[in-house]
């Protein structure tokens, strides 16, 4: 479903990888590797649609993203290495504004619940700056529970997160895999995830 | 989604009302300096009022602009709008209308007051407010342009003012005018006409250009 | 006989051309200058209201053109950079700007010497030299925005907005300031109605205008050539140039 086709990134002056190629199918996990700087971040990036290659092209169901625009968001989830949360805004409000900012709007039961299940009951009414790192990260990872999309790419969403988080977004994962999700995401940390498909794209 | 982000930057501007009490007193205190610094002679400031009095809201809209994307930048959230499924235009046109309400509104409900202190009489006051009410939503949306594309740059709250003032010349021009026109004792409809134009004309491509702006700032 | 344009369109064959078109310009250049000057200040009858200074119009009136005109030519290539993502239309609108600002500067400049025997005083707020004043400021808005960026794509990019929104607003701030100058008339001198000039002086003038021409091509092919070093300085035909000692 979600295709790279000749891929490449120039960063500056500098290239920094070329002709990646890659086809992901319904219920399949992807996971990017690479050492710091080898452009994790920036195929992410791409393949979500905030930038654009700098050769090649991203497909989606067999159409190029460029020409997709609102479409591929609304079947698309990003969590980036910013959290994406306001500081003065309760844990609840950053998660419902979040979430209609992506095209579905929750109420606050739902959003108690979602944030329940996330680790983070009874917190609903706090404001996020007085939350810690892994709290906030708990955070932004709760869209996840609450949108309908199918592909969910993923930038480092273990950093910050303790044993029992990982586990629980590890089962967060597996299941949206089983429901023929897809995942892409880059992890530095070591997690086992059973999925019917696996793959690996290393950058070098 | 337009109500969302209306609702979403209201009430955090209400979690932070130093933020929009800081451009308030930022435009009570440009206008009050200029008395000091020509003088109290009330003929003198009688004429010079609306010009103060434009400049001063110019300067306070702008001082605001900084605020309008940045902080979604540097938290994430930006990235999010960006990648929503509604238009991007329409999201920035709701933050636009948000900045307006927050440092826009404040400004045009002081301005009779500071025009009294000027010694403007009853109906040229109301001219300058129905002015600014007309004028300051153009302010953040024309501001809206130079606020995505300065977005993270070094230096950009200096840069932003070098973009913007010169295409906040003609709003200037008509919104004192209007005032000026109406203590002549000549006709001051056309003036404001204008202004509704421009209003109009930047509702439909300030939010576009902005939109455009913005992904070219994230990319 | 066919010529491949897109061929040139490609920045390391761009180069090589515009490497033997500048002497061209170049030459050109200082012929129409020399006899635009001779013309100026030679043959052209002195006026018989204004004396010897209504010659600065030789240089002021090609300026004050030509800053009007680079700023429509260069947001026209910024837009076709951003629209087709062509990227030597891009190094052309960042190329133009200084000297777009230049002329602009210099109309100003020159604005100021001719109103002060004229009118007896440096400025007057008249609406041409506000305009160009604002003009001025539109120029060095451009060029500090893509000074700030470090990113030359989406300097490119940031500049051809701003260009476009510029262009847009030129012809209604024009017409505002010109409104606000009806407006306050009174102690200016209005210089809307100029004298029939003389064909010589027009002559002079139109030669002096090819003259700016020339000598924006010439300037702004230079310029082009170095922004394409600078940006593509890590291509395999830069470094072969610079092996040769060509750079």
């Amino acid at each position: 479903m979600l295709q790279g086709i000749n891929l490449a990134c120039v960063r500056g002056d500098r290239e920094l990888f070329r002709d990646i190629n890659f086809s992901v199918e319904a219920g399949c996990l992807m996971q990017v590797s690479g050492p710091n700087g080898s452009g994790k971040t920036s195929l992410l990036r791409m393949l979500c649609g905030l930038s654009n290659p700098a050769a090649g092209e991203i497909r989606w169901c067999n159409t190029p993203v460029r020409s997709l625009e609102g479409e591929y968001f609304s079947d698309m989830t990003y969590i980036g290495h910013l959290s994406g949360t306001k500081d003065d805004l309760t844990v609840s409000e950053n998660l419902r504004i979040s979430s209609a900012l992506a095209g579905v709007e929750i109420s606050f039961s739902q959003a108690a619940e979602a944030l329940a299940f996330i680790g983070l009951g009874g917190r609903d009414n706090l404001p996020v700056k007085v939350l810690s790192q892994g709290q906030r990260r708990r955070v932004a990872l709760a869209r996840l529970l609450v949108c309908k999309t199918t592909l969910w790419i993923l930038d480092e969403p273990l950093v910050a997160l303790d044993v029992a988080a990982v586990q629980l977004i590890k089962e967060v994962l597996e299941r949206h895999l089983q429901q023929n999700g897809i995942v892409v995401m880059t992890t530095h940390q070591e997690i086992d995830i059973t999925a019917s498909s696996k793959m690996q794209l290393h950058l070098a | 989604m337009f109500i969302w982000i209306i609702k979403r930057d209201l009430l955090l501007a209400v979690r932070r009302q130093s933020d929009v009490l800081i451009t308030l007193f930022f435009f009570i205190i440009v206008v009050s300096l200029f008395p000091l610094s020509v003088g109290p002679e009330m003929n003198l400031l009688r004429t010079m009022a609306p010009g103060v009095v434009w400049v001063a809201a110019l300067l306070a809209s702008m001082l605001s602009l900084g605020r309008m994307f940045s902080n979604d930048y540097l938290d994430g959230t930006l990235e999010q709008m960006l990648l929503s499924p509604q238009s991007l235009s329409i999201l920035v046109l709701g933050k636009a209308f948000a900045h307006w309400i927050v440092s826009g509104v404040p400004l045009v409900l002081m301005a009779p007051v500071l025009g009294i202190q000027y010694d403007l009489p009853f109906d040229a006051l109301l001219v300058l407010t129905g002015a600014l009410l007309l004028g300051t939503p153009v302010l953040s949306l024309i501001g809206a342009i130079g606020a995505a594309l300065t977005l993270g740059l070094r230096g950009g709250g200096v840069l932003v003012s070098l973009l913007v003032l010169p295409l906040y010349i003609p709003i200037l021009i008509f919104g004192a005018g209007a005032v000026e026109a109406n203590m002549a004792g000549i006709a001051f409809d056309a003036h404001l006409s204008l202004i509704g134009a421009f209003l109009l004309a930047s509702l439909v491509f300030a939010p576009w250009a902005a939109a455009a702006s913005l992904r070219v700032s994230l990319e | 006989m066919a010529i491949n344009w897109f061929k040139y369109s490609s920045p390391a064959s761009f180069y090589t051309l515009a490497g033997k078109m500048i002497p061209i310009f170049v030459i050109a250049a200082v012929i129409f200058l020399v006899a635009g000057l001779y013309i100026g200040f030679f043959v052209a009858p002195t006026d018989f209201q204004q004396g010897e200074a209504y010659r600065i119009i030789f240089i002021h009136v090609p300026a004050a053109w030509m800053s009007m005109f680079l700023y429509v030519v260069m947001a026209f290539w910024a837009a076709i950079g951003l629209a087709f993502n062509t990227r030597l239309s891009s190094m052309f609108a960042t190329a133009i700007a200084p000297t777009g600002a230049m002329f602009t500067f210099l109309a100003l400049w020159t604005g100021a010497l001719w109103g002060k025997p004229m009118w007896g005083t440096w400025w007057v707020w008249d609406a041409r030299l506000t305009s160009e004043l604002i003009l001025f400021f539109l120029y060095i808005g451009f060029m500090s925005l893509q000074a700030a960026i470090d990113d030359p794509r989406r300097a490119d990019k940031a500049g051809a907005i701003i260009a476009i929104v510029g262009v847009v607003n030129i012809p209604i701030i024009y017409f505002s300031v010109q409104w606000w100058n009806t407006l306050h008339q009174g102690a200016s001198v209005s210089i809307n109605q100029a004298p029939a000039m003389a064909s010589t002086m027009l002559t002079g003038m139109l030669v002096m205008v090819l003259a700016s021409w020339m000598y924006s091509i010439a300037v702004i092919l230079k310029r082009v050539r170095v922004i394409i070093l600078e940006r593509e300085s890590h291509s395999a035909w830069v470094t072969e140039l610079q092996k040769k000692g060509a750079v």
